[in-house]
């Protein structure tokens, strides 16, 4: 039952992707191509995803987290850090660099797989890759000396 | 570069479904929806006992476009422009700083502000500043 609402949970996440047009690589290069703005070719509809996504998401966490506990779980998984380290500034950095490359961010490119193409595909193979070879840096007992361990953010 | 229009409507209505989801997951399984979290924690070392839920997110994720398939004859627009390598390049990129800075513009973006979290304010800025840079580089530089 939980497995099962957690597909539908995504495919609405998927859905909203495709809507939202952030599925789109080129509607993403398009909006963070600020140098378009002077030339008019500017699309800045991703400001309106995040400020559709947000404006529901401040709201409706405010209700969910009104329950002492999920309704399929035994306590919300919130994360606790508030400090600023190197690594959240580091990691996201990165993490730009290539979404400015390509286009694409997780969400979109695990959605991208459902087109079919071979470009997903490559895109989501390396994206893994990277996924494995942060977590296992980040893991070395020597690592674990100089950085704190990341909190649990997601699923 | 593909030129693309401006859907301020479309976008909002989108981004309302991708918070819709995000609540969803935080009220039935007390989550983050972090879709780079999640990806990440489908491969070992596994940490809990969550693999089949997070599992059915992204085999749902898969699913939106062929349920669009499915109900409109064909695919939404997509335009992906990097060749092989720069896709290649990118994706390591993308996997290794999301995972490196604990989420992307889901579970920092979206989530993350939601929650007024000052790690994902830094986050956020930070890689829609490096985000920004590089496309300026790539579409303009030389």
């Amino acid at each position: 039952m939980a497995v099962l609402l957690q597909f539908i949970i995504g495919l609405v996440f998927g859905l909203g992707l495709i809507v939202s047009g952030m599925s789109n690589p080129a509607k993403v290069l398009n909006f963070l191509d600020f140098a378009a703005i002077r030339s008019g070719t500017w699309d800045a509809s991703l400001a309106f995803v995040m400020a559709g996504a947000i404006a529901v998401t401040f709201m409706g966490f405010k209700l969910a987290l009104r329950r002492s506990q999920p309704v399929f779980g035994e306590k919300f998984h919130l994360p606790t850090r508030e400090d600023i380290d190197a690594r959240v500034v580091a990691g996201p950095a990165i993490f730009g660099v290539g979404w400015g490359l390509a286009g694409f961010c997780p969400g979109p490119a695990v959605t991208a797989l459902g087109f079919g193409t071979s470009s997903a595909v490559i895109f989501v193979a390396a994206m893994l890759a990277g996924m494995s070879l942060a977590r296992f840096v980040a893991n070395r007992p020597s690592m674990s000396d100089i950085v704190t361990p990341a909190d649990r953010l997601g699923m | 570069m593909t030129a693309t229009s401006f859907t301020p409507i479309a976008s909002a209505a989108g981004g309302a479904l991708i918070g819709l989801s995000a609540v969803l997951l935080m009220a039935f399984k007390g989550r983050i929806a972090g879709v780079s979290g999640i990806a990440a924690r489908l491969l070992p070392p596994y940490e809990d006992k969550e693999f089949s839920g997070r599992l059915a997110f992204v085999a749902g994720l898969v699913a939106a476009p062929v349920l669009m398939w499915l109900a409109t004859g064909r695919f939404p627009a997509q335009s992906i422009e990097a060749g092989m390598p720069v896709l290649m390049l990118a994706g390591l990129l993308v996997g290794f700083g999301s995972v490196w800075g604990n989420g992307c513009t889901s579970g920092h973006g979206v989530c993350g502000l939601s929650r007024l979290s000052v790690r994902s304010l830094v986050a956020t800025a930070t890689f829609m500043a490096t985000a920004i840079i590089t496309v300026f580089l790539v579409r303009h530089w030389g």
